[in-house]
């Protein structure tokens, strides 16, 4: 018994020596989650850091993983593509709000021999993903491309394999245009594929699309501009074939939003706008009073928050993300001017 | 006299086996290293006991956060074809499928080649410039890192197999079960090889010796003394490098396909237990689809302990062999 306890003192001392006491600094925010806006995200919470003095680390570990160290209290703030659902936000320990940060679109990259333009409708997109339409000269494909001759090859969808926010965008909109789709597959950031191969990531879809020919797949749109990858035009809901790009994404959030911006502006009715396409959020704790955080740590999240929606949004562009219209920007200002610290509102 | 030194024998048991602690070490027949030889012991002794506990806390994580997925699906987890995130039905059927298929696939492409590898550098060039240059090649194989072999997978075997594909008129993937086999082959050779080849040059050269004396050739040796002697050791070679291929994530996830169904053929695209974890565990946010991944988990872990005590107790036989 005593050989036992001296075993376990001088085990103690051992482990003791490398484990450090947590000190929370008062100028210092964690924030995890989301890889999609994390180019973003890096460049703004950088220029904060010089104009503020403020640190803040955000590891891009992925929305579940976010929505997780954030439910677990261990980060300040979590970053997410795909908003919490009802049943998520009851799971919650404490009422959350989302604020959006800015806009990504998702487009299809594909690799067709002879083909350098591809023209899209609702019905052919989930025609393809749900493996109905099988090769590229079908007849629903000749029809909305005509100056191009199609050739008489095997489509092969490749999707994303690890859980995205980019296929929750896609699967969003898919649902939206297909109840074949909605019924079987549904939305979500991983899914039951109908058919196709997976890969890992936007490189990893874009490195399968270009090995196999004849093959479609789904990747982020600043991912196929910065690296020059050419992607189809879809027809959207006022039938007009739309070119994706920052404007176009921009446009399709110009529809009516919710006070809790919990929303899909994917098949957006806007003329102009790109109809796959998406918001990302960062998710905080409306009461930012809990696990004795100070103060000055809830009234510095907050000042991120009101800068990452204002000043910060002139990142966007740059970056190839699409920054949030007007509209968007007002229903943060009051989503965040109800973050509260004791009940009482940490900014007005 | 012979008493006298059994009971200075005896003496000098008695002080190191009763161990009384540090503190009265000037005791110890002058012995002054005792106290750092006291506090050297402890430390290997932590040290090996924290492994053990290390093991142990993984097993209980596991099992513990995947008992919502063990309560929801029970039995039926292992049964199940249907892996649906969605609408949260769980089965992990295609993917211990696929870790098989490309395990033993893989296992079984490679094993002519390490077995030949090992053969020739235990048996015929034991020393020597190229055999030198082979040891520390298939050394530096074992030492690539994964996501290379996975480029290397993604961008020359993907455009070799799909070339096959087409000779064969199947569907042209590229990726799936095949491919992935091929990759994992390269990947296990050296771990099948180095313990194939320390096991055979152990082999004591006077039976050998007596093979040829009753004038054996070359080849007879191998096959009637050589192999034969080996066994257990290339066996837990094997089992070793089955370990490695069930537990490979990266190399896999780039050329396996990444589908969740059950693999069809040959060179149908499947996934394997490790890719998908690796896959969806960041985005998983529901509680059962966590708790499903990490079962998954469980499992793999079960898995991988069965083949290393497997190969253990080839190589405890070996060594039972060797000595009687």
């Amino acid at each position: 018994m005593k050989k036992l306890l001296k075993l376990a003192v001088s085990a103690l001392a051992v482990i003791s020596m490398f484990v450090q006491p947590l000190k929370a600094s008062s100028v210092e925010l964690i924030g995890a989650g989301a890889t999609f806006p994390y180019p973003l995200y890096s460049k703004m919470f950088d220029v904060y850091n010089k104009e503020h003095g403020i640190k803040i680390n955000y590891s891009a570990i992925g929305s579940g993983g976010g929505i997780r160290q954030l439910m677990a209290k261990t980060v300040d703030f979590g970053g997410t593509d795909a908003f919490l659902t009802d049943k998520e936000i009851r799971e919650m320990p404490g009422s959350a709000v989302h604020i959006p940060t800015c806009i990504g679109a998702v487009v299809f990259a594909f690799n067709v021999p002879g083909v350098s333009e591809l023209n899209l409708t609702p019905d052919v997109i989930a025609g393809i993903f749900l493996g109905k339409i099988k090769k590229w000269s079908a007849p629903e494909i000749r029809k909305i491309n005509q100056n191009v001759k199609m050739p008489d090859i095997n489509i092969v969808v490749i999707h994303r394999s690890d859980g995205s926010g980019t296929t929750f965008i896609f699967s969003d909109y898919v649902s939206k245009i297909s109840n074949e789709w909605k019924n079987s597959v549904g939305t979500g950031t991983s899914l039951k594929w109908p058919c196709g191969l997976g890969a890992k990531g936007n490189p990893g879809v874009a490195g399968l699309i270009k090995q196999i020919p004849g093959s479609i797949g789904y990747v982020e749109l600043i991912y196929a501009l910065s690296n020059k990858i050419p992607f189809a035009c879809v027809q959207n809901k006022s039938g007009i074939f739309i070119k994706p790009s920052l404007l176009n994404t921009s446009i399709a959030a110009n529809v009516e939003l919710p006070d809790d911006m919990r929303v899909s502006i994917t098949n957006t009715n806007e003329k102009n706008g790109y109809p796959i396409c998406g918001f990302t959020w960062i998710i905080v704790y409306k009461e930012q009073n809990y696990d004795n955080r100070p103060f000055e740590k809830a009234k510095e999240l907050v000042n991120l928050l009101w800068w990452i929606t204002h000043q910060g949004q002139r990142y966007t562009e740059a970056l190839h993300y699409a920054s949030l219209p007007k509209e968007a920007v007002v229903k943060a200002e009051r989503i965040i001017q109800s973050i509260t610290y004791n009940g009482k509102p940490i900014i007005k | 006299m012979a008493l006298k030194k059994t009971s200075k024998k005896q003496e000098i048991k008695k002080v190191f086996s009763k161990d009384p602690g540090p503190w009265n070490f000037y005791s110890r027949a002058g012995n002054k290293y005792f106290l750092m030889d006291w506090i050297f012991k402890k430390i290997l002794f932590i040290s090996g006991v924290s492994i053990f506990f290390l093991v142990l806390m993984i097993f209980i994580f596991l099992v513990l956060n995947s008992m919502p997925s063990i309560k929801e699906f029970g039995f039926r987890f292992f049964l199940s074809k249907s892996w649906d995130p969605v609408f949260e039905k769980f089965g992990a059927l295609p993917f211990i499928a696929g870790t098989i298929f490309t395990s033993f696939l893989a296992l079984l492409i490679s094993l002519p080649f390490s077995l030949s590898i090992s053969l020739y550098l235990g048996e015929f060039s034991k020393s020597g410039f190229f055999s030198g240059f082979l040891k520390n090649s298939i050394e530096l194989l074992a030492g690539v890192p994964s996501v290379v072999y996975g480029f290397f997978g993604m961008f020359v075997l993907i455009p070799i197999v799909r070339y096959l594909e087409i000779k064969f008129n199947i569907e042209p993937y590229g990726v799936g079960i095949f491919t992935s086999s091929i990759i994992l082959s390269i990947m296990i050779i050296p771990f099948s090889a180095s313990l194939g080849r320390e096991v055979i040059e152990l082999i004591p050269q006077d039976i050998k010796e007596a093979g040829y004396s009753l004038g054996s050739t070359r080849y007879e040796v191998i096959k009637r003394i050589v192999l034969p002697y080996a066994k257990s050791g290339i066996t837990a070679g094997i089992l070793m490098a089955l370990g490695r291929a069930i537990g490979e994530t990266m190399a896999v996830t780039m050329v396996i396909g990444n589908s969740n169904v059950m693999p069809k053929g040959l060179f149908s695209p499947a996934n394997t237990m490790a890719s998908l974890i690796a896959n969806e565990f960041t985005e998983a946010v529901s509680r059962i689809h966590l708790s499903s991944l990490i079962e998954i988990g469980l499992v793999l872990f079960i898995i991988s302990a069965v083949f290393s005590i497997m190969g253990k107790i080839f190589i405890h036989k070996f060594s039972i062999t060797e000595n009687g």
